[in-house]
């Protein structure tokens, strides 16, 4: 199964195997990482389950597509950065496999 | 009469109600508290409901969860411009007025663009990094408030500890004269009353309001152009986006959060109080387990769902759960029924501090609009229960509680407790 990372604000990292068709807002909850919330359940309607994809693996990840919901709503979200993406929105591939995600400081 | 009897009373009067003609934004519902059993029919027999004709006029019912998300993040084909109707069924204020609230302009009720350029520029004071700012004094002025009131005698817990917090978190948002705080409870209750409900007249609400208008433009006035602070008034008169913002506007967007940040998180602390006395079960299971406060301030949240409900206007027809909305028609978002829909929230209709999951419930709405300060709502909540369990066996609710009479904010006016010492 392919794995990802989750670096914490502070540093912490915490190795997660998904499975390929699931989400990274599903893997991290049902995982207890810290920092990232997904409070409406993975559908893309709030976000708070920002994060910022490692530079390294956006060309495989993709950026959140202008004038989509995902990109509407990560606008409003503290330090909007260009590497934001909410992390239901990353389905998981064999390709992903080790891709490294940055969790915020703390969701809104 | 027992409980089960009059709920079986209530249940059968409320089931030979034509589908057509339930009026469930009648706010007598609302403050006699059997709004729950209209809502539990629609869900069962109609959950995208029309109601052809109310004092507020036609409008649909949006009552399940994911009808209410599919609404709620669709603001291309619904609106929340004043101009089409608002956010609120029926409007606030002076009905003669067709806007939102009475001719006032506030961010809630407007779409993208203009929507997203000012809700950015208020959005950093409720930040997670603003938050562990205001921790602290959040903390400090709940344990002052707790330790001032008396033990074994009968307060209000409305009065001397929902709003007491939250006005005093308000004030210091808006860096506003510590002494007047209290203008700021006012001033929201005003907003959401009408003649004979919080107001005489009208004549009195308008009046009310203009005092807020004048009072923060003079705050406004002294703070443009001066020192760069974080107080809500300095950024929303440094922001090009809202520095020339028309008066309505302002007064309008000011407004805003005031009830935001007012009503909602009091009803919410309020609220929990009640929820946990009807439910001694979970109120022991806190007791035993403080560690359960996060979740159950989310559980509290869900179960108060202190706004009921946004309504928003179709800007093209389309297919909510099956039925066809057309253009210009109204919808209303009811949180809080969506709050109870067992198809999506396990044992929906019960009270539990530590269920599973239980920051998915819809009291914040979903979408552009979400509630900005939601994570300062949690935060107050969170702070004033550890501090609650800290020093009391039990906060006991000694009479019946009034609430409020609002199809929009769902509250209470009074709630006579008892203070229980370890």
């Amino acid at each position: 199964m392919p794995k990802v990372t989750y670096i914490e604000a502070n540093g912490a990292k915490h190795d997660v195997t998904v499975d390929s068709g699931s989400n990274c807002r599903d893997a991290a909850v049902d995982n207890d990482i810290p920092g990232i919330d997904g409070d409406c359940g993975g559908v893309c309607a709030c976000a708070t389950c920002h994060v910022y994809v490692d530079p390294a693996w956006l060309g495989k990840t993709g950026k959140a597509a202008p004038g989509e919901m995902e990109a509407e709503l990560l606008q409003f979200a503290p330090d909007f950065r260009d590497n934001s993406r909410l992390a239901c929105q990353i389905k998981m591939t064999d390709a992903l496999d080790g891709l490294v995600l940055h969790v915020p400081e703390g969701q809104h | 009469m027992t409980v089960a009897q009059t709920n079986k009373t209530l249940r059968d009067a409320v089931n030979k109600i034509p589908l057509d003609q339930m009026d469930v934004s009648d706010p007598l519902l609302f403050q006699n508290d059997t709004i729950g059993e209209y809502f539990r029919r629609l869900r069962a027999e109609d959950p995208v409901n029309y109601c052809a004709k109310s004092p507020n006029g036609p409008y649909w019912s949006v009552t399940k969860f994911n009808d209410i998300v599919r609404v709620d993040t669709d603001h291309k084909s619904f609106s929340s411009d004043a101009a089409r109707g608002g956010i609120v069924l029926g409007g606030l204020g002076v009905p003669t007025e067709a806007s939102a609230m009475g001719g006032l302009e506030m961010f809630i009720a407007m779409d993208p663009p203009k929507h997203d350029e000012q809700r950015k520029v208020v959005s950093p004071i409720v930040a997670p990094h603003n938050l562990e700012t205001l921790e602290p004094i959040i903390r400090e002025r709940a344990a002052a408030i707790l330790d001032s009131l008396p033990i074994g005698e009968e307060i209000d817990w409305v009065d001397q500890v929902s709003i007491e917090l939250t006005t005093m978190t308000l004030a210091t948002l808006f860096d506003f004269p510590w002494e007047e705080r209290r203008k700021l409870t006012r001033w929201s209750d005003v907003v959401t009353s009408s003649p004979g409900n919080g107001v005489d007249s009208w004549e009195q609400w308008q009046q009310e309001l203009t005092e807020c208008a004048m009072y923060f433009k003079n705050l406004w006035d002294q703070r443009v152009g001066g020192e760069q602070k974080h107080d809500l008034i300095s950024m929303l008169a440094g922001s090009p986006a809202t520095a020339n913002m028309p008066f309505q506007e302002f007064l309008g967007n000011l407004i805003l959060l005031i009830v935001g940040g007012n009503d909602t998180t009091r009803n919410s602390i309020s609220g929990g109080v009640l929820a946990l006395n009807e439910n001694p079960a979970e109120y022991a299971k806190l007791m035993k387990n403080p560690g359960l406060i996060t979740g159950m301030v989310s559980e509290i949240i869900r179960w108060q769902s202190p706004i009921t409900s946004m309504m928003r206007t179709a800007l093209c027809d389309a297919e909510v759960g099956g039925k066809k909305i057309r253009e210009g028609d109204k919808a209303v978002m009811w949180y809080l029924s969506g709050n109870r829909d067992s198809e999506v929230i396990e044992r929906a209709d019960e009270f539990l501090i530590d269920r599973k999951n239980p920051r998915q419930h819809l009291s914040f709405g979903f979408g552009i609009h979400r509630c900005v300060g939601n994570r300062l709502a949690e935060l107050q909540l969170r702070i004033i229960w550890e501090e609650i369990v800290k020093r009391f066996s039990k906060v006991e609710v000694v009479g019946k509680p009034v609430r409020s009479l609002s199809h929009v904010i769902h509250g209470f006016t009074k709630m006579p407790v008892k203070l229980h010492a370890h």
